[in-house]
């Protein structure tokens, strides 16, 4: 049986205060990793790897989280913020990712904040999807 | 002699009595009063210190992960996903480490364990390792393996073939 949003939201919650030490309440669909729920770059990887778990997914981490290798590309950057092509990259990496209000300020800082536990919820659900349809 | 290359001698277990290559693996560690800190910690009350306790098992977890990718990656601590302490470890106890690798990528693992004395469960450790000339963005480090010394990979002599535990050790010298 297909998991609702719901559900993937719980399962996201929980990987997310397990992985974070965060409380519940916390853990809303706006909330940023890094700003709100102070991720760093190892919780990463740990996300990643009980995200699987959790629901029983392969995740490539570029793939969930690949604002690392858009911004080690300096074709992509230049004066602090991303480029066109940096943008279309980002835009085509992170389908799972509403990237307008990012667009209009693309400063490379704010790139953090495009990671919001709703975008993982969307992730996941996309994953599922998918898995399910093949 | 002064021997200007003396490392800081810092290894927390004593031998491994099983290795699952990828898998597990099981040390153990010998607690004596021998060992200094022991009388500060606390005094006329020995106990390991359980941050010690997490040493031990991010060696043996560490050893583990490392032997996984033949010992190419530099293994550094990255998290302790959970400590949970549920007795002391006293001079005199033999206690087992056993850690598991539940996922590993090229540029991390992730490791569950728990230690035991006599059967009885003293704490459950779960840890996480970045490879990390693969992550930190680029960032590089000195060539050489500085995580898993010859004394390290040492432990391992009998339990994995030569060829994965390093092969003739570039003398470490001390």
């Amino acid at each position: 049986m297909a998991m609702s949003r719901d559900d993937i939201f719980q399962g996201v919650q929980e990987v997310l205060v397990d992985a974070l030490g965060v409380d519940n309440e916390e853990v809303t669909a706006q909330a940023t990793l890094m700003g709100d729920l102070g991720a760093e770059s190892i919780d990463f990887l740990d996300i990643v790897f009980r995200l699987e778990k959790a629901f029983a997914i392969k995740i490539p981490r570029e793939e969930l989280f690949p604002a690392e290798n858009v911004m080690n590309n300096p074709e992509y950057i230049s004066d602090g913020k991303l480029t066109e092509k940096g943008l279309a990259e980002l835009r085509e990496r992170m389908p799972h990712t509403d990237i307008a209000e990012f667009e209009s300020d693309p400063d490379v800082d704010k790139l953090g904040d495009l990671f919001t536990v709703g975008a993982i919820v969307n992730y996941v659900e996309a994953k599922l999807d998918s898995s399910v349809s093949k | 002699m002064l021997n200007i290359n003396a490392k800081m001698r810092w290894i927390w277990i004593d031998k491994f009595v099983e290795f699952n290559s990828g898998k597990s693996a099981v040390a153990v560690k010998n607690v004596t009063l021998a060992e200094e800190h022991l009388h500060d910690h606390f005094p006329g009350f020995p106990v390991m210190p359980e941050t010690l306790c997490i040493e031990a098992m991010a060696q043996t977890a560490g050893i583990l992960v490392g032997e996984a990718k033949k010992f190419q990656e530099k293994v550094i601590l990255a998290k302790v996903k959970k400590a949970v302490f549920f007795d002391y470890v006293k001079p005199g106890d033999t206690i087992n480490i056993h850690a598991r690798i539940e996922s590993i990528t090229s540029e991390a693992a992730s490791t569950d364990g728990k230690i035991t004395c006599a059967d009885k469960l003293v704490a459950e450790i779960d840890l996480m390792f970045s490879h990390i000339d693969r992550n930190l963005a680029g960032k590089e480090f000195p060539e050489e393996n500085f995580v898993f010394t010859d004394t390290f990979k040492s432990l391992l002599r009998g339990l994995v073939p030569a060829d994965r535990s390093g092969g003739t050790p570039e003398s470490e010298q001390d």
